[in-house]
């Protein structure tokens, strides 16, 4: 991340403009790739164009696009947050343990936000406060945080969470919307708001083109990446809150490796990793598309490990074709 | 430069050593030759892992897929055993690394080539190279029965009171000192971490150095797959799930800068052995194996802040302190 080279003297929202005249939009290549595989799957499976099937294709992704959100702003930022998946099991283990004592429903999601939001600010202090770089001391905080959660459990699991809290992440709120696709759907309008609506948005772009310029404009950098950290922090606390309602049970190895699902999606929505340049719409497209793939894919019987052969190709190629493309036509 | 790097392995092995004092303190026979011996070949799979990291965390890159790798060679490596027992096993050695060398230079070729962020590359190919040992392997896994003798039997073998396996560790580390102290690889590996540009400058092909950086991780994590594969006696699918992690953990405790240009062989042995003297250590002083992760954690926490204020009073840090804020 150390290696960019920032030539660009103003602050755009998008960096790759060759791409843009090329697919119009990041977005719109999206949009048909998105609606290339819905349409393959309808083929494929005729149990998958199905009002029930399409909204529990909504379960596969939304708890990890939650964090997504946040995570693209940080990632827009310059920084990364490799601990959110730890972050996610420290809360639900900290909440069965709440449960052991007694706890009910809103005194357990208050823990839950209260957990993520507290390893955010850890995260943030070390990053900001002593100037660490984000990949390692997150490297260190994700050890960290699920090594708690299996100090407390060990080969444990907690279970006996009360009947109200399962509406969270088993809920409805009407007919086939869920609560959790319908909180994913509110957080992605704030978030969308928030970065492309707000002066808070212009200037996390700003840091993420040209920290030092923006230290000397005026930008408080540190407290601004210490506020995205919270951010990404908080919302691991809300995913955590929904898929240990999911799940009605809390093993330490909870959400294993959705760190690298959740920087997937924000990178295939078209977050530089580089940092200065991406937007929610794409992330939120980019989720979709993940959530179909798995979703179709887990209709025609393949194995989840073979489905993930299929996210890191997208991956590399939703990268590297655009390069290609751009070599062909013959610019640098 | 190189004194202070010196003074930071002294450090480090001030503090394996008082580490050891510790555990020796609650438990006496820790201590001794004999088991020392055996941590260093219980560590020497990481040690070796941790050598081929080092090189791409120098160049300002990471390797985020070595431990995919590692089970994808692995895998070939038993497949091919298991088919062709009569083929010796060192040509089995050989085609494990030649397989993970390939492996390692397709994520190079997409650094070098195409100058895709390195972390997008091997995020990717850490997942695919996973579910590739899967597909190869049918979904299903190959055990002691369906391996040779001598696969199986090679690194266990013993050579000058010595564990075979623990001669594949120190070979490793005298190469790698050799390659990046006395080598032009080596020195342009490290200047290009410290500077890209000059590296240009001084006539350094950047791109392809970070190539070769990710061929020789890719080769250490093929040689490591037969070695995992034949000491475990398992090669599947879950092979060193989540093992990249350790890697980079061992590189950082042994004081890898993650921003480039900064590393060296000694204290990434150290590193790495550090790590593996706590894993070995947990159920000897009757402290439960689950604290072992969180330990780890807040060692790399406090590695990387040493790190930091040992590297915060040279000159050339003072701009990318600032850019860093």
């Amino acid at each position: 991340m150390s290696d960019a080279v920032h030539s660009v003297r103003t602050v755009p929202d998008r960096l790759d403009k060759p791409l843009r005249a090329a697919f119009v939009s990041w977005e719109a290549l999206l949009v048909a790739v998105a609606v290339a595989i819905f349409v393959a799957n309808s083929l494929a499976s005729p149990y998958f164009l199905n009002a029930w099937s399409l909204s529990d294709l909504t379960f596969n992704f939304t708890e990890k696009a939650l964090i997504a959100l946040a995570m693209a702003l940080l990632i827009i930022s310059g920084e990364i947050d490799l601990s959110v998946a730890a972050v996610v099991a420290l809360a639900s283990t900290l909440m069965g343990m709440a449960v052991q004592a007694g706890a009910d429903t809103p005194a357990l999601v208050l823990i839950g936000l209260c957990v993520g939001l507290a390893c955010g600010a850890f995260n943030g202090l070390m990053v900001t406060g002593l100037g660490l770089p984000s990949i390692v001391v997150t490297i260190g905080t994700m050890s960290l945080f699920r090594g708690i959660s299996y100090i407390i459990l060990g080969d444990q699991a907690y279970k006996g969470y009360p009947a109200s809290f399962a509406f969270f992440g088993q809920g409805y709120v009407w007919w086939v919307l869920s609560f959790e696709l319908v909180l994913f759907v509110l957080a992605s309008a704030i978030y969308w708001f928030l970065l492309h609506r707000t002066s808070f948005g212009r200037l996390v772009f700003a840091i993420g083109n040209n920290p030092l310029a923006a230290q000397f404009s005026g930008v408080r950098v540190g407290r601004m990446k210490f506020v995205l950290f919270c951010l990404t922090g908080l919302m691991a606390g809300i995913a955590s809150v929904l898929i240990t309602s999911r799940l009605g049970s809390t093993r330490p190895s909870i959400a294993q490796g959705y760190e690298l699902e959740v920087i997937t999606m924000v990178v295939l929505g078209g977050v530089s990793i580089l940092g200065g340049s991406g937007s929610i719409t794409g992330v939120v497209l980019a989720a979709f598309i993940m959530g179909l793939v798995t979703f179709g894919l887990g209709l025609l019987n393949v194995p989840g490990i073979v489905m993930s052969i299929f996210v890191g190709l997208l991956l590399i190629l939703v990268i590297a074709l655009p390069i290609l493309w751009n070599r062909i036509r013959g610019r640098p | 430069l190189s004194g202070l790097a010196r003074h930071r392995e002294a450090w480090l092995l001030a503090a394996t050593a008082l580490l050891v004092g510790l555990i020796a303190l609650r438990f006496p026979a820790f201590a001794r030759p004999g088991n020392l011996a055996a941590v260093f070949n219980d560590t020497a799979i990481l040690i070796i892992l941790a050598l081929g990291q080092m090189a791409v965390i120098l160049t300002r890159s990471i390797d985020l897929s070595m431990a995919s790798n590692l089970a994808f060679s692995g895998m070939v490596a038993a497949l091919f055993n298991a088919s062709w027992p009569e083929i010796p096993v060192p040509f089995v050695i050989l085609l494990a690394m030649a397989v993970g060398t390939a492996l390692g230079a397709f994520n190079g070729t997409l650094v070098w080539k195409l100058g895709m962020p390195s972390i997008v590359v091997t995020l990717g190919t850490l997942t695919i190279f996973r579910g590739a040992t899967f597909v190869i392997a049918g979904g299903t896994w190959v055990n002691a029965d369906a391996m040779s003798p001598g696969f199986i039997a090679l690194q266990r073998g013993s050579l000058l009171g010595l564990p075979t396996l623990s001669w594949f560790a120190i070979v490793a580390i005298g190469s790698f000192y050799l390659v990046m102290t006395r080598t032009p690889l080596g020195r342009s590996i490290h200047a290009i971490g410290v500077n890209p540009t000059a590296a240009v400058y001084a006539g350094i092909d950047v791109g392809r150095t970070k190539f070769v950086a990710f061929a020789i991780s890719g080769m250490i994590a093929g040689l490591a797959g037969y070695l995992w594969v034949s000491r475990y006696v398992i090669a599947a699918t879950e092979v060193a799930n989540g093992y990249e992690l350790n890697i980079i953990a061992a590189c950082v405790i042994g004081g890898v800068s993650i921003a480039g240009g900064i590393g060296s062989v000694m204290g990434t042995v150290l590193g790495a052995l550090f790590l593996g003297i706590i894993s070995t250590a947990l159920p000897v002083i009757d402290v439960s194996p689950f604290w072992q992760m969180a330990i780890s954690g807040s060692a790399i926490l406090l590695a990387v802040v040493l790190n930091a204020r040992g590297e915060r009073g040279k000159g050339r840090l003072i701009l990318r302190k600032a850019v860093a804020r």
